[in-house]
């Protein structure tokens, strides 16, 4: 009973092919649409701030981006107290995540006892997914007010006098404001470093690792000379990611920040950011000048943390790719 | 020896015919012009050492090489008078007319019934009766059938190694095919598991052609009735099982079968 | 103290800053969400799930509007961004080896993932907005589907590679087209990963409040019109934490609960059916 194909079965194989190929082709061009549709959506978002913001460059040229002036009434609009309360909170927040973050990368990844990895690991990611608005009214409610109590006047005191550094910490101790912006942010931006920073970690092949402990290096200096190095171009990239995370952030800033459009040289002064201005003042902003003044902040701010994170995606992929060589 | 070599004529009708193959992985050459018949209703192994490209064979059969970019074939594979190389070809029917069993058992991620009913469906339109006759043939053919007739709606995954294989065999040749090609089918199962599957195929070939690709000698000498000796992309010796095994004519395939290297 | 000594004191002392650093990363987890349980748990009542937001001055309230709001904005957003994104996903994976526009779109993927969320918001405003009349719950649906679907997007592409490849060739081996191979075969292997990718999604969303900020707006009273402002938990905790009225503050912390409730268990659940994908 060997089963020949018959010419009939041809035929029916032969229709049914032709419906498979139009089915396959529009199959194809349907994705690539949905594909395409990320795309565009980036497209659309510089183009209309782009738009929406024209008229402030016309008005003030370029040095929108420089000029310290934020004046409603009189519709005077300069970007640099937002661009500097951005990125002093950010380099703040770095400052205290960076270290913290390769502490708990290198606790997991080498001391931590294996049965405690994945339950810890674990919660530091369930700690980046907790939303920024919880950080916002915890940093409000409950930091800022135990930081002006007790901490605060203690950096004052210590700090105070010192020269240079000594203006960081003058005026009164509020609570919010800029170093409060940026601890805050710090908290929210340790779980992501911490995460890509374990993630490169363990990149590290174990002979490489086994071969520096099997000369006598102690878990520090294997860490130190051998992992660090090994990794550092993901590293890198993970900081920059955190970075970006942070620039961009709104709500854990907004709260505990102070909101005031003003460039002081102390960091416990109010301050405000791009993202944090935002927030306050696009709801009720007039037609005009000034909304078109807080879509200029947000292109400069899309701009900014578009660049930050395209390096971080480059240095994350290359310092993972470099797990195949 | 091969840079000559003459087309091995076999006695049986032969229903693929393969001439002056060469295959590229981007610019490494897999296969050297190779040419070879593959009787009908026979079975015919092919073996050589892990890389001599007898799995790479198999593949332009049913061109599986088509979904990744940088592979190709050149040369000839004739099948029912038309070239499977060349563009025009569709490699759909291709494969809905040559089917294929791989090295570990690949259940779909659906049930046991539907397992066997998703081929049939893409080229046939049966009523509920006709299906449930059609999917109790294949896995009574498969000898599968005793063992999944009361969970047909149980998932694939739930089978052992050795019935997720047979499943996979009752799959392919439910479509009706005219060729099965076998890639180093029992290599991930057990060794009673591949009794049975090597007990299948010879039930089988009565009603398919079949291509079979083993590492394992002993297997190729039982259940092959014509053999394949591949080494370093060539085809090295081709002959009838019984011949080859006992008297082969080249050197390398005698330092093969027993055991010199490889 | 000679060499090796001190190479025994500096590995101590590295070890344990790491386990301080732990420790704090811990310690920071811990306190934030005492101080949620116990500045929230007082104002969750029978009230909080059935009044509406309260209008200023007056005593008690509830967030029934928000809490609605919110679901249906999200689940909007979970209708859109899913279709797009386990397609473009598809994209990618089958048909994105080499081309050099899935590459492009992978790269924007992966930096919309982290994009200031606020600017969407802005983006969404200058695109909905300002042209079809005002603030809708539509308008916070599609800004939240655009931070879900990069998400989505990525999670399947890459649970679609994790595919063994004899799986998607013994699915063409039979003769199937493409799309029953994607379709029917592949995405149905990766399921379990591909549904863990929209409840993360969701998660993420769910938080999520400056991209409502200037879409949704928000609405004082109870509304389940998606063309109209929307009361929705984000905005509500943001106003409400800043106003001066106590009863305010303690619904925001309530709110902030619920949210924070939802995003973990979301998270963990997500968790859960990835490590149980292998039973199918």
């Amino acid at each position: 009973m060997s089963e020949v194909a018959s010419t009939n079965v041809v035929d029916v194989h032969a229709a049914k092919i032709k419906v498979f190929k139009l089915q396959d082709g529009i199959f194809h061009q349907i994705t690539l649409l949905f594909a395409f549709i990320v795309l565009a959506a980036l497209a659309g978002i510089l183009i209309s701030l782009a738009i929406e913001a024209a008229p402030v460059f016309k008005q003030f040229g370029a040095s929108f981006l420089w000029t310290n002036v934020w004046n409603v009434p009189e519709d005077q609009y300069g970007a640099l107290a937002a661009i500097y309360g951005t990125v002093v909170t950010s380099i703040i927040a770095l400052l205290i995540a960076v270290p913290v973050s390769f502490g708990i990368a290198l606790f997991l990844t080498e001391t931590c006892p294996t049965w405690l990895r994945r339950p810890l690991g674990t919660a530091i990611e369930l700690l980046a997914g907790v939303p920024s608005i919880i950080y916002g009214i915890w940093g409000l409610f409950v930091f800022a007010p135990l930081f002006s109590a007790h901490i605060q006047p203690y950096l004052q005191a210590a700090f105070g006098d010192v020269p240079v550094i000594g203006g960081w910490f003058a005026g009164p101790p509020i609570g919010v404001g800029i170093l409060t912006a940026g601890i805050v942010l710090s908290l929210m931006v340790i779980p992501f470093v911490a995460s890509v920073m374990r993630d490169v970690f363990e990149t590290v092949p174990p002979q490489l690792k086994e071969s520096a402990y099997g000369v006598g290096c102690t878990t520090w200096e294997v860490v130190t000379s051998i992992v660090l190095p090994y990794t550092r171009v993901g590293v890198i990239g993970g900081i920059m990611l955190g970075l970006g995370r942070a620039l961009g952030e709104t709500m854990a800033v907004t709260f505990v920040i102070g909101n005031a459009n003003r460039i002081v040289g102390s960091l416990f002064a109010p301050g405000t950011s791009i993202a944090s201005t935002l927030a306050n003042e696009f709801g009720e902003a007039d037609p005009g000048l000034h909304i078109a003044s807080l879509f200029a902040l947000g292109l400069v701010l899309f701009i900014i943390t578009f660049i930050v994170l395209a390096i971080s995606q480059w240095l994350i992929k290359r310092g993972v790719a470099k797990q195949g060589k | 020896m091969s840079e000559q070599q003459h087309i091995v004529q076999i006695a049986e009708e032969s229903v693929l015919q393969v001439r002056k193959l060469d295959f590229y992985y981007g610019s490494f050459q897999g296969l050297k012009n190779v040419n070879l018949d593959i009787a009908r209703n026979h079975v015919t192994a092919f073996i050589g050492p892990s890389g001599c490209g007898k799995s790479t064979l198999l593949r332009t059969f049913n061109r599986m090489y088509d979904l990744y970019p940088g592979q190709r074939a050149e040369g000839q594979i004739n099948f029912q008078g038309k070239n499977l190389l060349d563009k025009k070809q569709d490699v759909n029917l291709v494969r809905a007319k040559i089917g294929m069993v791989f090295q570990k058992p690949t259940p779909f991620p659906m049930t046991i019934y539907e397992n066997i009913a998703f081929g049939i469906r893409l080229y046939e339109k049966l009523g509920k009766a006709d299906m449930d006759a059609r999917v109790e043939w294949a896995l009574r053919k498969a000898a599968i059938w005793e063992e999944t007739k009361d969970k047909l709606q149980q998932s694939g995954l739930s089978l052992s190694g050795g019935q997720q294989q047979r499943l996979c065999i009752a799959r392919t040749i439910a479509v009706k095919p005219d060729i099965v090609l076998l890639d180093e089918p029992t290599s991930a199962l057990d060794p009673i598991s591949t009794a049975k599957v090597e007990e299948l195929v010879d039930e089988l070939k009565n009603d398919y052609t079949i291509a079979i690709v083993t590492h394992n000698m002993q297997q190729a000498a039982r259940i092959s009735d014509y053999t394949a000796f591949m080494y370093l992309g060539e085809l090295i010796e081709f002959g009838r099982t019984d011949e080859l095994f006992v008297k082969p004519k080249v050197k390398q395939t005698e330092d093969y079968i027993t055991g010199r290297f490889g | 103290m000679n060499l090796y000594s001190r190479r025994v004191f500096v590995n101590r002392m590295g070890i344990a800053l790491s386990m301080v650093a732990m420790a704090f990363g811990l310690a920071a987890l811990m306190w934030i969400l005492w101080t949620l349980f116990y500045n929230g748990f007082s104002a969750l009542s029978w009230d909080f799930f059935t009044q509406d937001t309260p209008a200023p001055g007056t005593e008690g309230g509830g967030l029934r509007n928000a809490i609605v709001g919110s679901l249906m904005i999200i689940g909007v957003t979970t209708l859109v961004s899913t279709p797009i994104g386990i397609l473009a996903g598809i994209y990618l994976a089958e048909f994105g080896a080499t081309s050099k526009f899935a590459a492009t779109t992978r790269f924007v993927t992966d930096i919309m993932l982290s994009a200031p969320s606020i600017v969407i918001g802005l983006f969404v405003y200058a695109l909905m907005v300002a042209t079809l009349g005002g603030f809708s719950g539509w308008a916070g649906s599609v800004a939240l589907s655009l931070i879900a679907i990069p998400v989505v997007v990525r999670t399947t592409e890459n649970m679609l590679l994790l595919v063994p490849s004899a799986l998607r060739e013994a699915a063409f081996a039979v003769g199937a087209p493409r799309w029953q191979v994607s379709l029917k075969i592949t995405l149905r292997a990766v399921k379990a990963g591909v549904v863990t990718g929209i409840l993360l999604a969701i998660a993420r969303v769910t938080g999520e409040t400056a991209p409502l900020l200037f879409t949704a707006l928000n609405n004082q009273f109870f509304s389940a019109d998606m063309s109209q402002p929307m009361g929705n938990l984000p905005v509500v905790i943001f106003q409400f934490a800043m106003s001066p009225y106590d009863n305010w503050v303690s619904l925001a912390w309530g709110g902030a609960l619920l949210i924070a409730l939802l995003v973990l268990s979301i998270n963990i659940g997500a968790r859960i059916l990835f490590r149980s994908k292998d039973k199918l």
